[in-house]
């Protein structure tokens, strides 16, 4: 037997004073697989140790919410009866380190969370950032998760509907892999992971278990050095037909009354999955390791505990089903043992050979679990620049369109999507490309509208504001594609937690997402923190990826951003005030990094969007599309370029100038198209809700006019966007 | 009129095309890949998927699964068997169709709406038909059709070609090729036109609010032809 000490505890991830508590909470030094089974609980990643404390504050609760967090996703009343669970996880770490099957097995898990709620998976969505496209690893990364996360949603043909990626070199050495999955369930079929009543039969379905992904979840919780590919064993290996066959077998299984409890076995595999389950409900959980099928011979406690061996579930059944249920898991071909029972003990007792191999009380684990209140740096806002009226005015508009439009960031990523199987089920009626994919409630007159975004150099400019942006441009997207929003999952990604700089980032990003989802009644239901994205002493840029979903009560009334009939008017809602700072123009035309974010007006965000909300209703608008990176002009150019129509710009008057006015990065703001008979009822309502407005100009047949100097053509645009990615991939 | 679609473990289609199929009035049965008998049936469907994962040549082990020889039977006895993207691929390897199916030209995955020029009218799925140029939709990553010459002579000779890769205008040329496939060959069938296998979805364009209506024209007019 290995010796444990403190030594061995360090080489697990726990620190010192961690040991010593595990040490004096047993009464005793633990044995190897306790120690495993503690450093794994203990991680980062599972006890959200830095974290916990601040994200108590996120508003969680609303009229809509069935369920926040603290379940496997979080549940929203989508009326009828229907429900929609959903939820973001990272699988940053695994990527970098092998991108297939780290982004495979990150959309696997992430789609296992919520049909493990009774849902079935409708919708898949991701946020993707890599680092500077010129790095050499950039590529192959980029293809191997674009591939993987194909692979597997793919062939469980759930269809990947949206989407976000992103280029930034403080992504060269730790890339994010964030996946999000939206499920349908009826609200009186949502299933929970808390065990309940005693000498309940625990079953094991699904794939064997094997030694693949062991201390996965302990490599998440630290931070890169040069010898982290080593680190690939800890990377699970997914299949997604089994995942099929065991969200198949499960829905069936479902659809009777035999599950007490059910939790897919995630981050620390076996031992969290049953841990949580005991801990929910107050209960102790009996297994005898021996039952556990596994995949490889000869496999210790230690390694079936902490495999994260990928399509397993755990499930509490009702006594004398165990029958019935095999039959269905028979069925499908996927193994079914009932591994242990529940007991009154408050333990986890783990036998293997017929000897007791661990012995933890559960409460140890979870509630003992180790909390800090890390030490943090609150950023000051930067200040604002002051651009020379005479380097804006030696710019062309034609010039620096050509350039923000074939950005990185803002390019067209059809090369990307086009790999994701984004029609299967049948419902998808607004692909990847728009503001929002949105996908039927099959059956109904009802859709689903899902964004997923982030702004990752507004929160590394100033946290508090980006916080409150991210939230602000997903609650925009929705309502941009006709949606009434209701509530969001979160997925954190940042540096160290023990840098306070960047608990600092963390901490006041969570305060901005706090204060924009409780001012817009968007509370947040379910989420996760990734850590310790960072490798040695460099970290990313903090990347709260949020991910925002809403309802369409008719989906005739959906709205998309082509631009639909000439002669129709264009009109800008929200005000441009010229803020240039950080936005894109700023950091690629003139070279400036520094600077405050664009702020948000919470108050005009709410009344701006509600309002077009009111307007969508009245069947007023024709097409919509929000104003984000790259301002007014970029906006303007994706509607053309899907419409394959112009517009011709009227005068613009205003007192900033020209390039201001078109690449400002103002907050609150959308683009609406309607008929030139309805500008008087557009716009009194936009007057009646005090909404400042503009009519930005007319449709016409084939290009962009500016001032009667500037032309662009739709081809111009379309090449401009369309190719850089293209090449770049093919270069 | 009766239809009957095949699960095989692994389809995430056939949901799909039992409800294209119920929509436009026929009465759909869903078959499991592990039965022995196959329903009465006027029409056979073998959906789109990842039949067992296709971890080995895709298609290969849906080919050899129970249900197999029924509709191997009920094919050669001039029933109707139509296999869609993944059932495609299935019914190559069973031989019902000749030829294979490879990767993609260029190893990605493609889901987009693509044009097929319908080549071949003198069959129950495309007769009566008024239009010849359809927009369907494709998505798969084994989809590049190929034979050998003389499997291509015979083919052309019987005219078994029923769709090619083209664009709005029913050109066929090889730049409206998605994924490498030999003469943009985007399905076919067997000898006596009763066994169709094809890459599109028309499943997935039966409502204007999809990515299109053209799968619409196709499933009324099977319809009428079988009646």
């Amino acid at each position: 037997m290995t010796e444990v000490n403190e030594q061995l505890a360090i080489d697990h991830g726990l620190k010192k004073d961690e040991y010593k508590k595990i040490c004096d909470l047993l009464k005793r030094t633990p044995n190897l697989t306790e120690l495993g089974i503690f450093s794994a609980m203990w991680n980062e990643h599972c006890s959200y140790k830095s974290s916990r404390l601040h994200l108590k504050k996120l508003p969680t609760k609303g009229k809509k919410v069935i369920q926040g967090p603290g379940e496997n996703a979080g549940v929203i009343d989508i009326e009828d009866g229907d429900a929609i669970v959903f939820k973001i996880e990272s699988h940053n770490h695994p990527s970098f380190i092998e991108p297939y099957q780290g982004a495979a097995t990150g959309v696997g898990g992430i789609m296992r969370d919520v049909f493990t709620m009774g849902a079935r998976p409708i919708a898949n969505l991701n946020s993707i950032h890599f680092g500077s496209p010129q790095h050499k690893k950039t590529k192959n990364l980029l293809r191997g998760v674009v591939h993987g996360i194909g692979g597997y949603g793919n062939c469980m043909g759930v269809p990947t509907i949206a989407g976000q990626t992103s280029f930034d070199s403080s992504y060269n050495g730790n890339i994010l892999v964030n996946a999000m999955t939206l499920g349908l369930v009826k609200k009186n079929k949502i299933f929970y992971s808390k065990a309940a009543g005693l000498d309940k039969p625990v079953i094991y379905v699904g794939s064997k278990t094997g030694r693949d992904g062991i201390h996965g979840a302990s490599m998440a919780s630290a931070s890169f050095d040069e010898k982290i590919e080593e680190k690939k064993p800890t990377v699970q290996v997914g299949d997604p037909f089994t995942e099929k066959l065991l969200l198949e077998a499960c829905l069936e299984l479902m659809a009777g009354d035999s599950i007490i409890a059910i939790q897919d076995m995630g981050a620390a595999g076996l031992t969290s999955s049953s841990i949580e389950m005991a801990s929910k409900g107050n209960l102790g959980i009996e297994i005898n390791l021996n039952k556990v099928p596994c995949r490889e011979t000869k496999m210790t406690p230690y390694e079936i505990m902490l495999s994260e061996s990928q399509e397993r579930m755990l499930i509490v059944l009702e006594n004398g089903k165990e029958e019935q249920a095999k039959k269905i898991f028979d069925k499908w071909n996927l193994d079914f043992a009932v591994i242990g029972k529940t007991t009154k003990s408050k333990n986890i007792e783990l036998f293997f050979n017929n000897e007791k191999v661990a012995n933890i009380p559960v409460n140890t684990l979870v509630e003992n679990s180790p909390m800090y209140n890390r030490k943090w740096k609150k950023s000051k806002l930067p200040k604002k620049n002051r651009i020379k009226k005479d380097t804006l005015n030696k710019l062309k508009i034609k010039d620096v369109l050509k350039k923000v439009l074939s950005n990185q960031n803002v390019c067209s990523k059809e090369w990307i999507w086009q790999q994701y199987d984004h029609t299967v089920m049948g419902d998808t009626i607004q692909k990847p490309g728009g503001d929002a994919g949105v996908v039927r409630v099959h059956g109904t007159n009802k859709a689903v509208a899902a964004s997923v975004d982030s702004s990752a150099v507004y929160c590394w400019a100033h946290p508090l504001t980006g916080g409150k942006q991210v939230v602000a441009e997903s609650w925009r997207n929705l309502i941009s594609v006709g949606a009434t929003p209701i509530a969001i999952t979160n997925c954190l990604n940042f540096g160290s937690p023990e840098k306070e700089d960047n608990m600092g980032e963390f901490v006041e990003c969570v305060q901005g997402i706090g204060e924009a989802s409780k001012y817009l009644n968007f509370p947040v239901v379910s989420g996760n923190v990734s850590f310790y994205n960072q490798t040695k002493e460099i970290g990313i840029k903090p990347t709260p990826s949020i991910g925002g979903v809403g309802l369409i009560k008719d989906y005739k009334r959906m709205i998309t951003m082509d631009l639909k009939e000439v002669d129709n008017l264009v009109l800008v809602i929200g005000k441009t005030e010229g803020h240039i700072d950080q936005s894109l123009f700023a950091r690629t035309i003139l070279d400036e990094k520094n600077g405050p974010p664009p702020e948000i007006n919470l108050f005009n965000e709410k009344n701006n969007g509600e309002t077009l909300l009111q307007l969508i209703q009245k069947d007023l608008i024709k097409s919509a599309h929000d104003v984000s990176l790259g301002g007014i002009i970029t906006a303007v150019s994706k509607m053309c370029i899907k419409g394959n129509k112009g517009l011709e710009f009227n005068k613009i008057k205003s007192l900033i100038s020209e390039m201001e006015y078109l690449f400002s990065e103002d907050q609150g703001r959308y683009l609406i198209e309607i008929q030139t008979g309805d500008l008087k009822k557009v716009t009194k309502t936009l007057i009646d809700n005090s909404v400042h407005y503009e009519i930005l100009g007319k449709i016409v047949e084939k290009q962009i006019t500016i001032n009667q100097k500037t032309n662009i053509t739709i081809d111009e645009l379309k090449s401009y966007n369309t190719n850089w990615l293209i090449r770049y991939m093919s270069s | 009129m009766k239809s009957s679609v095949i699960t095989f473990p692994g389809s995430n289609c056939d949901r799909d095309m039992d409800v294209a199929l119920k929509k436009f009035g026929f009465k759909n049965k869903m078959v499991w890949h592990d039965d022995n008998e196959l329903p009465r049936s006027d029409l056979v469907v073998l959906p789109g998927g990842f039949s067992y994962g296709d971890y080995l040549r895709c298609g290969s082990m849906a080919a050899k699964s129970k249900i197999m020889q029924s509709i191997i039977n009920f094919a050669k006895s001039g029933g109707l068997v139509m296999g869609i993207c993944n059932g495609f691929q299935i019914l190559v390897e069973t031989g019902l169709v000749p030829g294979v199916l490879l990767r993609n030209k260029y190893l990605e995955f493609i889901c987009k709406n693509v044009f097929v020029k319908v080549n071949n009218k003198d069959n129950q799925y495309f007769k009566n038909l008024d239009k010849d140029v359809f927009e369907f939709h494709i998505a798969h990553n084994e989809g590049n059709y190929f034979c050998t010459n003389d499997q291509l002579k015979e083919i052309q000779d019987n005219n078994q070609v029923a769709i090619y890769y083209c664009n709005n205008d029913g050109n066929t040329d090889e730049k409206f090729n998605p994924n490498g496939s030999l003469n943009n060959i985007a399905g076919i069938f067997n000898k006596e036109k009763n066994i169709l296998g094809m890459m599109p979805h028309p499943e997935r364009m039966i409502d204007k609010s999809l990515s299109g209506e053209d799968g619409s024209f196709f499933f009324k007019n099977l319809l009428n032809n079988i009646k």
